[in-house]
């Protein structure tokens, strides 16, 4: 059988970085093929080439046989090339309707008549005159597959289309995907997460550093397979969660007491029993007429870790903000240790002693100053509160070698301007930074996003280490697996609301799924 | 009052085409502060071509093709090599105003010829022209200000009726989404910061051709900063551009209308640069969806960017 889409040689280089190196794949005919890698493998790279974005530096594709070159999008599109971006390539000030319309010629009669066919064909529902910007994010990516599938494509890259989907959403994803497939039409599947590959793909070629390992058949390989190949090394994907200080104090005492009961609810009476570190009453967030948050209240108790799950944009972020004392809100308040602490600036929480520690979503916008070093990184936090005018670098100098070392940062020197690191080691400069004040609370914000896996595990256990020293850690989080087997209790929030809080002992995916759509556990339906 | 109406029309003609110069540029996500850059261009071009041809057409021309001119520089610089546009914008501005006093150092106070003069002088328009009162102020004008009227129409029939428009509107809210759907961008913004510029030096080329009509040195004196306000008042709207020059067009001949001593004069002609910023300051105040601007305006496209 003659491939779809043949890639050979395919080099890619950035400056000095070779992001792609003798890539060679061939896709065939009515198959979904995955495409897996850590960041920085060069998926996206691949894919970019693929769409026209990019001009690969050597090597050759071709479509049905026939060699082409793709030197924009438009040649992509032309030979049958559909994109998903990972960041949606939509104007959110427009309509779905002229979304798709852009860039075509078709009258609307032509357009209704074409569009309803293929509503029909792969049963999406849409509302063909609503705006993007009102949409949410999985409403807006079935906009981006009606997109490319309105321009007739015969080949469909999704890349990364799952990362911010509850499992609901991605069921629904997965189904038009075999749909396309029986439509005798390819799709290539770019991800991460390995159940869904597994389940969905045909065929998986994995990608490390730029280099191309290997393709393996579905039937024949297993998750513990693909993750060495991925990864290069066999790695322990296991979260060493050990009970926390208190609680094995607890355990002492009260098995000398009571032997008789189970262990459960032994640790629900010890999650009354610890103290509150911050509460959390009623705080709303409104910007530009909009609501970001509303009507909040949660606590998080002494060394807990407090997870948060949601569809980007439910305000999980802003809230976080809010409670570092980055965003001002108006109503409600905000108790640390029996201390109000609403309306006060982050410099005010400084001076008072608090211990918060924050790892912001955007780590290089609001965490760090990237043209800067480490050391002047690590400044950064605490000189604004030193008496004398001048600075002092040594003792932070000495800091940075420390957390070099500790946390295997791996940095040409501690003077090495830190945006030309790797996301990873940023994170842990980051994480290293707000910790080394001991924080009582530590604010976490999509902590391991573009993270390879070792690094993921790595921060996994730093929080675990939090909270075995009896600080609290609150932790917004995607992977719901993750937020499961690592958090005490999660807070699911929808639309700027408290859906609920739910044990995470009682939690399951599907059920977390539910919550984040806004659907009190029970009622289930469409989601609208 | 019918003739402070009339005059105001006239006044608010530059202030007009310019701002609709402005409106082009920025839908096509370039803020272009070289509008009073390029008017100069215009002005002095315009003037020159009358001086030396004696043809009123010859002279609009001259001034159309400056401040395309004008608007190629900047074009060049902030879509091709990818420059800052605000600065790009700023240096064509004083770039603009250099070399129209360069060239027009030996023209100060020299007036416009009577051929030239005559062919833009106000025509009556049959019919139109016979209503009472609006045929006064609307229908007995100049043919530019005609052709301003049908210009406005024209534009927003382009910006929100036509398939191009549609666009035009995706280069400027979000060139990589255009670009995936196979829009050139580079191409839209090119033509349609060129028009933007023709329309500037249009613009300019009225001022010395028919509203003063003679040369006098920085003759535009801040018309391309108000109309780069404008844009922001009119919500990107043409034809809420048409009512905003007209408002600022009788702002800026109160001055010569209220002559009585009791108000300064001074503080008249500060008026229109008064309002510009009380607006300017209730619209950063009053944010909608609706009113919002372009959202890749003043960002450069560069589709290899990671």
């Amino acid at each position: 059988m003659k491939p779809l889409v043949s890639l050979k040689n395919i080099d890619k280089s950035f400056g000095k970085v070779k992001a792609l190196c003798d890539v060679s794949l061939d896709i065939y005919e009515g198959e979904i093929h995955t495409i897996l890698g850590e960041n920085g493998a060069g998926k996206s790279t691949l894919i970019n080439i693929l769409s026209g974005i990019y001009a690969p530096d050597k090597g050759e594709i071709s479509i049905f046989g026939r060699k082409v070159n793709l030197s924009s999008p438009r040649d992509a599109i032309s030979n049958g090339i559909g994109t998903v971006y990972q960041h949606f390539k939509l104007v959110e000030s427009m309509t779905v309707k002229e979304n798709i319309l852009l860039g075509q010629r078709d009258k609307d009669k032509d357009f209704n008549k074409k569009i309803e066919y293929i509503l029909k064909k792969y049963d999406i529902k849409v509302n063909l005159e609503k705006y993007i910007e009102d949409m949410s994010v999985g409403e807006r990516q079935i906009v981006e597959i009606l997109k490319v599938l309105y321009r007739g494509a015969k080949v469909l890259i999704l890349d990364e289309p799952t990362t911010v989907f509850t499992p609901q959403e991605a069921e629904k994803l997965f189904n038009i995907m075999r749909k396309i497939k029986e439509e005798r039409c390819s799709v290539i599947f770019i991800s991460h997460k390995m159940d869904e590959v597994i389940k969905i793909s045909n065929r998986i070629s994995v990608l490390r550093k730029g280099n191309f390992i290997k393709t393996l058949d579905k039937e024949r390989t297993s998750i513990e397979e693909l993750t060495r190949l991925m990864v290069g090394e066999n790695v322990d994907l296991k979260i060493r969660k050990r009970e926390s200080k208190k609680e094995k104090d607890f355990n002492k005492t009260s098995n000398n007491n009571e032997l008789s009961i189970d262990k459960k609810s032994e640790e629900k009476r010890e999650l009354s029993l610890r103290d509150v570190l911050i509460k959390v009453e009623g705080i709303s967030l409104t910007e530009d007429v909009k609501k970001v948050f509303n009507n909040i209240s949660f606590d998080v108790k002494k060394g807990e870790i407090f997870g948060i799950a949601g569809i980007a944009g439910s305000g999980q972020r802003e809230l976080c903000e809010a409670l570092a004392g980055v965003r001002k809100i108006k109503k409600g308040d905000i108790i640390f240790e029996g201390e109000n602490l609403t309306g006060k600036s982050v410099r005010e929480f400084m001076k008072k002693g608090i211990n918060l520690g924050f790892v912001p979503e955007d780590r290089l916008g609001m965490g760090l100053v990237g043209s800067m070093d480490m050391v002047d990184n690590l400044m950064l936090k605490s000189y604004q509160l030193e008496k004398s005018p001048f600075l002092n670098r040594k003792p932070f100098k000495e800091r940075a070698i420390e957390l070099v070392k500790k946390l295997n940062i791996k940095t040409p020197d501690v003077n090495y301007p830190i945006k030309y690191l790797s996301g990873g080691n940023i994170q842990k400069i980051l994480l290293g930074r707000e910790i080394y004040i001991n924080p009582k609370l530590l604010i976490l914000v999509y902590p391991v996003r573009g993270l390879d896996i070792n690094t993921c595990y790595t921060i996994y256990n730093i929080i675990n280490e939090e909270r075995e020293k009896g600080n609290s850690v609150i932790f917004v989080g995607e992977d719901l697996d993750i937020l499961i087997e690592l958090c005490d209790r999660i807070m699911v929030m929808s639309r700027g609301e408290v859906t609920k809080i739910v044990d995470s002992k009682d939690a399951t995916k599907e059920k977390l799924g539910l919550l984040m759509l806004g659907m009190k556990d029970g009622e289930s339906g469409e989601i609208c | 009052m019918t003739s402070f109406l009339h005059a105001t029309i006239i006044a608010g003609t530059p202030l007009f085409l310019s701002t609709l110069g402005e409106i082009l540029n920025e839908k096509a996500g370039n803020l272009n502060l070289g509008v009073e850059g390029m008017m100069l261009m215009g002005a002095v071009a315009g003037f020159l071509a009358a001086k030396g041809t004696n043809n009123a057409f010859l002279a609009i021309l001259c001034s159309i093709l400056f401040g395309c001119i004008g608007a190629l520089i900047y074009a060049f610089l902030t879509i091709t090599l990818r420059a800052n546009q605000t600065v790009t914008g700023l240096a064509l501005t004083i770039f603009g105003s250099g070399i129209s006093s360069f060239i027009g150092q030996n023209l100060s106070g020299k007036v416009v010829p009577d051929r030239v003069k005559y062919f833009l002088s106000p025509i009556k328009l049959p019919l139109l022209g016979d209503i009472p009162f609006l045929g006064k102020v609307f229908f007995t004008q100049d043919i530019i200000v005609y052709f301003s009227y049908i210009l406005a129409f024209a534009a927003a029939f382009y910006f929100y009726k036509t398939r191009i428009g549609l666009n035009l509107k995706a280069v400027g809210e979000n060139p990589y989404a255009a670009d995936a759907v196979s829009i050139n961008v580079a191409l839209y913004k090119y033509v349609n910061i060129l028009a933007g510029g023709a329309l500037c030096g249009l613009s300019g080329g009225y001022l010395s051709l028919i509203y003063v009509p003679a040369w006098q040195n920085n003759i535009t004196s801040g018309r391309g900063w108000i109309a780069v306000a404008l844009v922001i008042f009119a919500a990107w709207n043409p034809c809420k551009a048409l009512l905003g020059a007209y408002l600022f067009g009788g702002l800026d001949i109160i001055g010569f209308r209220i002559q009585d001593g009791f108000i300064s004069k001074y503080f008249l002609d500060m008026l229109p640069y008064l309002v510009t910023i009380i607006i300017l300051t209730l619209f950063s105040f009053k944010r909608s969806k609706k009113n919002s601007p372009p959202k890749f305006l003043g960002l450069p496209y560069f589709r290899e960017e990671r």
